[in-house]
């Protein structure tokens, strides 16, 4: 049994133009210790799927699902109070901007050992000891000294390795990385993907990584479920996913990144043509089409989820078949 | 928090010195005091008697040092009209003032932060629109107005509360509603416009992502943020209330500092004046640095800015 099933879950948000469908009937599951990365471009849902996964959407949103399960636990009719049983002790989330995620009133000692003692009832110091282990384990120097530090006197890579060693106090199950790496420096980047990668292979967590960048995927993924227009529109094991992609917008993405040595210098980066469709009202048909190098008449029709070889699914009439001929890309020098 | 302390402490003393030199001056530019101390009918040598036994023929800079150094020690001559200093004038006058101003603050605090809080937890839903009409009531009413309401009901219809006076607290009840009501709906809507601001933050979510309970999220996390700014406004109202009851202690017979300085400016008893200004000005400057050093205590950042 997976660790986190999630079969059709949608979330609707009411907006001034209508009925906002923000994620649309998604699959997907998390095995235990796994690393999975959503992968999508902004306004694709994957923050909203990670809010409804952590039962903190906006108060007016509306979520359904015919599966939401964690651990054998149906979340969707989950009273608020069991939820919070669940929130920072069972699944735990990073964010994505570790300049405000902290609570400037607060020592980190304060907020780091909180949620410790509110779901374990251990004792402050026995909290403490645990947030000084954590902060040396996830590469703070003087942890004890900076228990008592305030967030504004700490950089924003060292903030999120805070917030890291917060998610894993309650020694979660899983943990929901919502971009976690996108607000910070490249070099900080590196070193905090590294981190987590290491984190969750030695704590044997599974990782939700929520990312819009597939640079980042390959290094640290086990499996990719990449998301576009509020549907899951490709899943499959990392290697996989970039050795055949099936989708036309994976393909797209893979072919976005620039590659030392086969990218000419000088050249133009590559970029998707068009623009995501609105999410308010229904889509019909493939929600990809209009960008879509190799639409054909067929795409106007609702694709179905097409299984390839491997645990690899694609949801595109074609992604059997061999790839048409791509568009000639656009090349100016 | 030592260091930070003390800045504030010395920024508070030249602003007192600056509004001394300031009232000092301002009172005597607004005429001739000795023309106005010794009346309509005086003689020319009347007033000019009035002005070499009062001292105001001097240079005013040496008159301003001579009260400055007064008031140093506690010494701020003796009134014009009453038998008796200024000093036991206030102290006489300054526990009512003091008590009173005391209990409306507590009493607006503590109606305008649970009911701000409320309002932003039940935003848009009839418990907020009552919060609303509450304050916007709160606003509206002249304070005199709602005195003498009070004094009708619950003085002289139900008979529970006295009209009038100020010997024992029972006294201070009625006065204390009244003006306690007039703070609090500035308050409270700052406190609900600061939750509102402050429950939408990402520190909250971070905080309810650790599954903290929904009391230790809205009390713990979200007010000790919002309220900084309530601080702020609740020192300048108890400024205001300690120094502008003067209606409310008329309305109710109260002899605080307000009717004391009320009386002395229409008698021209300048010592007086000068001394209730100065108190008063001290009153607004202590209670900045205290809310100052509340707020730093509140606010980590501010201690180190």
């Amino acid at each position: 049994m997976p660790l986190l099933d999630v079969n059709n879950l949608r979330v609707d948000l009411p907006v001034e133009a209508g009925m906002l469908h923000a994620v649309r009937g998604i699959d997907f599951h998390v095995e235990r210790g796994e690393m999975l990365c959503l992968v999508g471009e902004s306004g694709c849902g994957k923050s909203m799927t990670s809010l409804a996964l952590m039962g903190l959407l906006p108060r007016k949103a509306r979520l359904s699902a015919d599966r939401l399960e964690f651990d054998g636990t149906d979340l969707a009719t989950l009273s608020e109070r069991r939820r919070s049983d669940l929130r920072g002790a069972r699944m735990a989330m990073i964010f994505q901007e570790p300049m405000t995620a902290l609570n400037p009133a607060y020592t980190l000692g304060n907020q780091l050992c909180e949620g410790l003692i509110r779901h374990r009832g251990v004792s402050r110091r026995e909290a403490r000891e645990r947030a000084i282990y954590l902060l040396g384990r996830v590469g703070i120097s003087a942890a004890k000294e900076r228990l008592d530090q305030y967030p504004h006197q700490l950089s924003g890579g060292l903030r999120q390795r805070v917030m890291i060693a917060m998610a894993l106090m309650c020694e979660p199950d899983l943990i929901i990385a919502d971009e976690p790496t996108t607000a910070l420096d490249v070099t900080i980047q590196a070193q905090i993907l590294r981190l987590l990668r290491e984190l969750q292979q030695e704590f044997g967590t599974a990782v939700i990584f929520i990312t819009h960048d597939l640079g980042v995927v390959a290094r640290i993924a086990d499996r990719v479920a990449v998301m576009y227009a509020g549907e899951v529109i490709e899943s499959a094991p990392t290697p996989a996913l970039y050795a055949a992609p099936g989708h036309p917008y994976t393909r797209g993405l893979l072919s976005c990144i620039p590659t030392p040595g086969r990218t000419l210098p000088g050249s133009r980066l590559q970029a998707i043509p068009g623009v995501v469709p609105s999410l308010v009202g229904d889509v019909k048909g493939c929600a990809f089409r209009n960008r879509c190098p190799q639409a054909q008449p067929t795409c106007e029709r609702t694709p179905p989820l097409m299984s390839l070889p491997g645990d690899h699914r694609a949801r595109c009439h074609f992604a059997d078949r061999p790839v048409p001929a791509p568009r000639q890309p656009e090349t100016m020098s | 928090m030592g260091t930070f302390i003390i800045r504030r402490v010395l920024v508070a003393i030249s602003v007192a010195l600056t509004i001394s030199v300031v009232s000092f001056m301002l009172l005597h530019l607004s005429g001739d005091l000795a023309t106005s101390i010794a009346g309509p009918e005086a003689t020319a040598e009347q007033v000019e008697r009035i002005r070499v036994d009062y001292g105001l023929d001097r240079p005013i800079v040496s008159q301003y040092l001579d009260w400055l150094g007064g008031a140093l020690t506690f010494d701020f001559g003796r009134s014009y009209y009453y038998q008796s200093t200024v000093v036991e004038l206030i102290a006489d006058r300054m526990p009512i003032t003091l008590t009173l101003g005391g209990l409306a603050l507590a009493l607006a605090v503590s109606i305008s932060i649970p009911l701000g809080v409320l309002a932003a937890l039940k935003r848009d839903t009839w418990i907020d629109r009552l919060a609303l009409l509450f304050a916007v009531v709160g606003q509206a009413m002249p304070s005199f107005w709602f005195g003498l309401t009070l004094i009708v009901v619950f003085a002289v219809t139900l008979q529970w509360l006295p009209a009038a006076g100020s010997d024992g607290w029972q006294h201070f009840v009625l006065p204390a509603i009244a003006l306690g009501y007039y703070a609090t709906p500035a308050m409270m809507r700052l406190t609900r416009t600061g939750m509102l601001e402050v429950l939408e933050s990402d520190y909250i979510r971070t905080a309810r992502a650790k599954g903290l309970r929904a009391g230790s999220v809205i009390f713990k996390h979200a007010l000790r943020n919002a309220v900084i700014p309530v601080v702020a406004l609740a020192a300048v109202e108890l400024g205001f209330m300690l120094g502008g009851s003067v209606v409310i202690e008329s309305v109710f017979s109260l002899n605080g500092l307000g009717q004391l300085a009320w009386d002395a400016i229409s008698r021209n008893d300048y010592p007086v004046v000068q001394a209730v200004v100065l108190i008063i000005a001290l009153f607004y400057i202590v209670l900045t640095l205290l809310a100052d050093v509340a707020n730093a205590a509140l606010d980590a950042r501010i201690r180190t800015r």
